[in-house]
């Protein structure tokens, strides 16, 4: 039988999916036990021990100065700027994707421009944005509007381009205006497109946070990871790394679930 | 007077000419079947008459209004694929035929009511009731160029263009999509454009069938010339072909 068409079962498809993870734990595991038999004080691998009990201890003890739980507390700081970042990126994308997707006009006024812009490294940006915003939260939250917007109006722009032509003029031999044929008839059908996009946007978006807190912040995921680099406390590093990568993923989730429960019509697209 | 007139119509794209020296009067209630080889502006005279693109000389009206210059509400259109919207129920896409032409593209309260009790109504009579809940991508073939068909209508166009409204579907269906255009017409009188490649549909269903194609051929450069209406006949009288030769211009006629 040819190997294209060997299909695993059920539980084949489980024990297949999550082989990956054990291994990787397993190498993790025997690799830092290696390191810790030939000094117990090793601090670059950890034993997964370790790591669980720092896990438990950021969760849920506070600082000792303020009291503060400060996992949570940076966890809540970096979501917010992320979500901002995205959700700005996210508005200020549709509209305009709808826009240069939809007028000609607009199409030869802008799409080259973002072109042009989608260009440009954003992280080149960011000690401009550093001096004309400071290094407060502003400054952040234009990282990852300026990192994802011209990707998210190009994808969009494009997604309403290939709508059909056809449903278009049916649309206006319905009567409809440039308005209503945006609201009614691109809008709906660029939104699951949206949350596609926006899903491969959070890796990037992840990158221009993380890069933005370790350089200039004072709380946030990523800049506590860049704090205790300088203690080597691999052990609070993986936890944070562990924690952002938990996220992310029930973030791409959820965004998945909301796609399907909301625009059933889009079937396979998803 | 006629109801549709196109007057020495000519399209051309870039240098090559598609359509040329067309034209046409139609009388109100009339089918008309257009048929012809691929390539032989079919296809560009509909859309011409659609006014999705206009003509590069010539003009083409309809009940004596100046020519549009974009699809409006006087021409409704069947395609053969994506005539439907996706991301609406098949209640929705009925009642999107007369909400569309509202401000918001939607009609609230009330009006909203009335339109989805009309919306039921016509969904009745194309047989559709009973999926009026679902999405178009689950329907089949048949019942997806119903719902379009039901759609253009409840616009009330003055003219329904189709084209190729069921190339893509199987000869069963095929009929009784036919037995329905024809109930559909005898009930509302409307004045249609067909273009098929089948012929016989297009003698079937059709009052007139215009034959398009190139009257002059250059061998060594086929696209220098464009196509016109060689042929205009009469098919009525149970659609038996070849009765009367109504056109006068591009042919050749026994002495």
């Amino acid at each position: 039988m040819r190997l294209i068409n060997l299909k695993p079962g059920r539980p084949l498809a489980v024990f297949l999916a999550l082989l990956p993870f054990a291994l990787a734990f397993l190498a993790y595991a025997v690799a830092s036990q290696i390191r810790l038999e030939a000094n117990a004080a090793d601090k670059l691998l950890p034993a997964p021990g370790t790591v669980w009990d720092t896990a438990v201890r950021l969760t849920t003890e506070g600082d000792r100065r303020t009291g503060r739980i400060l996992f949570w507390h940076d966890t809540w700081a970096s979501l917010q700027r992320l979500g901002l970042g995205i959700g700005i990126s996210a508005g200020v994308g549709l509209i305009f994707g709808l826009l240069i997707g939809l007028l000609p006009l607009m199409r030869s006024f802008l799409a080259q421009f973002v072109a042009v812009l989608s260009m440009i490294p954003p992280l080149a940006l960011l000690p401009i944005l550093f001096i004309v915003f400071g290094l407060g939260e502003l400054s952040k939250v234009v990282l990852i509007v300026i990192g994802t917007l011209p990707f998210l109006i190009r994808d969009l722009s494009q997604r309403v381009l290939d709508l059909p032509e056809e449903l278009l003029v049916k649309a206006q031999t319905l009567g409809a205006s440039s308005w209503v044929i945006a609201i009614r008839v691109a809008l709906p059908q660029v939104m699951p497109r949206l949350i596609q996009s926006v899903r491969l946007s959070l890796g990037p978006a992840w990158l221009f946070l993380i890069a933005a807190e370790a350089i200039a912040s004072d709380l946030g995921l990523g800049y506590r990871i860049f704090l205790v680099r300088r203690y080597l406390a691999m052990d609070v590093i993986l936890t944070y790394v562990i924690w952002i990568t938990i996220l992310a993923f029930l973030i791409d989730w959820t965004l998945r679930w909301v796609s399907r429960r909301y625009f059933p019509w889009a079937g396979a697209g998803l | 007077m006629s109801f549709v007139s196109v007057r020495n119509v000519f399209q051309t794209y870039g240098r090559r000419p598609i359509i040329e020296r067309v034209d046409l009067d139609v009388t109100e209630g009339e089918f008309i079947s257009i048929v012809g080889a691929s390539g032989c502006g079919k296809s560009t005279f509909l859309r011409l008459l659609l006014a999705q693109e206009r003509p590069t000389r010539g003009e083409i009206r309809i009940a004596d209004a100046p020519p549009a210059s974009e699809p409006g509400l006087d021409r409704g259109v069947v395609f053969q694929r994506y005539s439907v919207f996706p991301h609406l129920t098949v209640r929705e896409n009925i009642v999107a035929g007369e909400g569309f032409r509202r401000g918001w593209g939607r009609f609230f309260g009330a009006a909203r009511r009335a339109a989805l009790t009309r919306a039921d109504d016509t969904l009745a009579r194309i047989g559709l009731d009973h999926v009026a809940g679902h999405y178009p991508a689950t329907l089949s073939g048949g019942m997806q160029q119903r719902l379009a068909i039901g759609q253009a209508l409840a616009a009330r166009p003055r003219v329904l263009l189709l084209d190729e409204p069921f190339g893509a579907l199987d000869p069963g269906t095929r009929q009784s999509m036919h037995a329905f255009l024809t109930d559909l017409r005898t009930e509302t009188g409307m004045t249609v454009f067909m273009v098929t490649h089948d012929l016989e549909e297009a003698f079937k269903l059709g009052d007139r069938v215009l034959v398009f194609d190139k009257p002059r051929w250059d061998p060594h450069d086929p696209d220098v010339n464009g196509a016109t209406i060689t042929y205009d006949f009469d098919a009525r009288n149970g659609g038996i072909p070849f009765q009367t030769l109504e056109e006068k211009t591009h042919v050749l006629h026994p002495v």
